[in-house]
């Protein structure tokens, strides 16, 4: 994801000189590209993200796009009032990313774990939030944020992850796409998490059971139009992402069946338990201790299909 | 009020007079409105009659004009003098003083900008500012543009790491389209500000990173508007005014003290307060 994001931002750094990126000292062998080609939109402000998000404001009030990057918590939660003060009160065509949401960087420790990004950037008001799912809806949603007015949070994972998507798609900030069409389960998909789910979808159907998968790259707004179909036309939502249950993907569904769903659903929650992970290990490793493996998913879709239908 | 809009070079005895109807100005809407940081407003009141007296490149009928210079009031809590100073230079009518943080109105108790002209950034809470005014002085000097950026400090929000983020940036990027002033009163919200963290040497501190600094008396007209129109101070170098100011200035019984930063003068004190800023030479 990181790669395509990067390769994409050159693409459009080239065709519109509005458009600036910012790192907080980070992207060593990943970021030299565009610092060659672009030098005078890029700029490396330090180790100091208050201060990389509020020039970001500076810049975009005087007419620019803004990216602002680094890893895991740095350019969202050590800056988060820069972002709500500066950035949406002004409705600053600021754009934070992040690499290695979730639990990407994993065996460095929690200090590198996004685990609640999602739950504050969505909290702000007017800002979009947007966690793609392989590299090609990165691509999309790189283009997507370069495009839209106003601040945005994008999320994404690491480098190397695998495409999930096979053909192109139809990517559009705010609606979800439809990965699998199903009519029994609803398993909905945010970040990450979606070659999981998909494999878990492959493996359901194999047994039988109709899966709908939703990869909803965009958190914030929600497609309660996806929401609504899923809950007419199949009997249960699983939400699976790579962050804390309180206040992601899980808590935004939740929030609209409560209030607005037309009929009663079955649901669940998948994501990481309200805690510190404080084993060591990869990202793969560490799903599986936090339940959020393939089998894992799996297993919870049948459970929750099981009570439901 | 004698036009002021156009002048190239403020006169002092002009920017002395504007100053002097900032501080009324000032006072009654903190008075009528029942809130708070009047000492810090009148201590940085001459500052601001000098740069809307004539210092800043900007034009009340057309707030957005391009090549206008940037000014960011960091401490946005002594924002009175501020709306005061817009109000007074035709960004929008003397009447909206009135609706001063009260419900309804547009004048919110910290510098915001929504529905407001002339405030190109909302301040309030401290430390935010001089990163904001550091990455438009970058882009008019990536641009090629003319305009300039002004962003007034409180001493307070010296304490803010944030402040010194932008402080390290600046000089590395040889932003000298830049100025900083900080009112420097010397009394932060609980204290005297030696006494809580010790600015100083506080000029040596702002040298130390790479600024070109003057240290200037804030209350002498003449100091200050040599000192804003003679930046930057050094080629290639930021420029840090320094305004040393007494809190409550204009007003003996609110000058340095501690009680000011938060006080709302009774209509007894406010009267006090007018009749000693009307009768000061």
């Amino acid at each position: 994801m990181r790669t395509a994001f990067l390769q994409t931002l050159e693409e459009l750094a080239a065709v519109d000189t509005r458009i600036n990126f910012i790192t907080g000292d980070l992207g060593f062998s990943v970021i030299e590209p565009f610092v060659k080609r672009f030098p005078m939109q890029f700029l490396n402000a330090g180790v100091a993200e208050q201060n990389m998000t509020g020039l970001a404001v500076g810049m975009a009030l005087s007419g620019k796009i803004v990216f602002t990057y680094s890893i895991a918590n740095f350019p969202t939660l050590r800056c988060l009032e820069q972002i709500r003060n500066d950035g949406c009160y002004h409705k600053a065509n600021l754009k934070v990313v992040s690499v290695g949401g979730g639990l990407a960087y994993g065996a460095l420790g929690s200090s590198h774990q996004a685990t609640e990004d999602i739950a504050a950037m969505r909290a702000l008001p007017g800002m979009t939030v947007i966690a793609p799912g392989d590299p090609l809806e990165a691509e999309h949603a790189t283009r997507g944020v370069a495009a839209l007015e106003g601040p945005c949070y994008l999320r994404l994972g690491k480098a190397g992850e695998p495409r999930v998507h096979t053909g192109p798609i139809d990517f559009q900030l705010g609606k979800a796409i439809t990965v699998c069409e199903g009519k029994d389960v609803t398993i909905i998909s945010t970040g990450g998490m979606l070659q999981p789910c998909f494999e878990a979808a492959k493996a359901l159907m194999q047994t039988g059971l109709s899966v709908r998968l939703l990869s909803m790259h965009t958190i914030k707004p929600l497609d309660t139009q996806a929401l609504l179909s899923a809950v007419r036309e199949t009997s249960a939502i699983l939400t699976v992402e790579e962050h804390s249950v309180i206040g992601g993907l899980g808590s935004a569904v939740a929030e609209w069946i409560a209030q607005a769903s037309p009929r009663r659903v079955g649901f669940r929650i998948m994501g990481l338990p309200d805690e510190f992970c404080r084993t060591v290990g990869s990202q793969d490793y560490l799903r599986r201790i936090c339940k959020l493996s393939a089998g894992d998913i799996q297993t919870a879709t049948q459970e929750l299909f099981q009570r439901t239908k | 009020m004698p036009s002021l809009i156009d002048e190239l070079k403020p006169s002092a005895s002009d920017c002395r007079a504007f100053a002097r109807r900032l501080r009324l100005t000032a006072v009654r809407m903190v008075h009528e409105a029942k809130s708070a940081h009047v000492g810090g407003s009148l201590s940085m009141a001459d500052l601001m009659a000098a740069l809307y007296g004539g210092v800043l490149r900007v034009d009340p009928h057309s707030p957005s004009w391009a090549e206008r210079d940037r000014f960011i009031l960091s401490k946005g809590h002594a924002c009175a003098v501020f709306y005061a100073a817009l109000a007074s230079r035709g960004f929008f009518p003397l009447e909206w003083l009135d609706t001063f943080y009260r419900d309804g109105g547009r004048l919110a108790g910290h510098a915001s900008h929504t529905g407001v002209p002339g405030i190109e950034f909302s301040t309030g809470s401290l430390g935010h500012g001089l990163s904001v005014a550091t990455g438009m002085a970058l882009t008019a000097k990536r641009d090629g543009a003319p305009w300039r950026v002004f962003a007034l400090l409180s001493d307070g929000e010296c304490d803010e790491g944030s402040t010194w983020e932008p402080a390290l940036f600046a000089p590395q990027y040889k932003l000298d389209n830049l100025v900083v002033i900080v009112d420097y009163n010397k009394i932060q919200s609980l204290g005297r500000t030696k006494d809580v963290l010790d600015l100083d040497p506080f000029a040596d501190k702002w040298k130390a990173f790479g600024w070109a600094v003057r240290e200037i008396d804030g209350h002498d007209m003449d100091q200050v508007l040599d000192a804003l129109t003679t930046v930057p101070f050094t080629k290639g170098k930021p420029s840090c005014v320094i305004a040393h100011t007494i809190k409550g200035k204009g007003v003996s019984f609110m000058e340095d003290k501690l009680l000011w930063h938060y006080r709302n003068p009774s209509i007894e004190e406010y009267n006090a307060a007018v009749a000693e800023i009307e009768a000061a030479p």
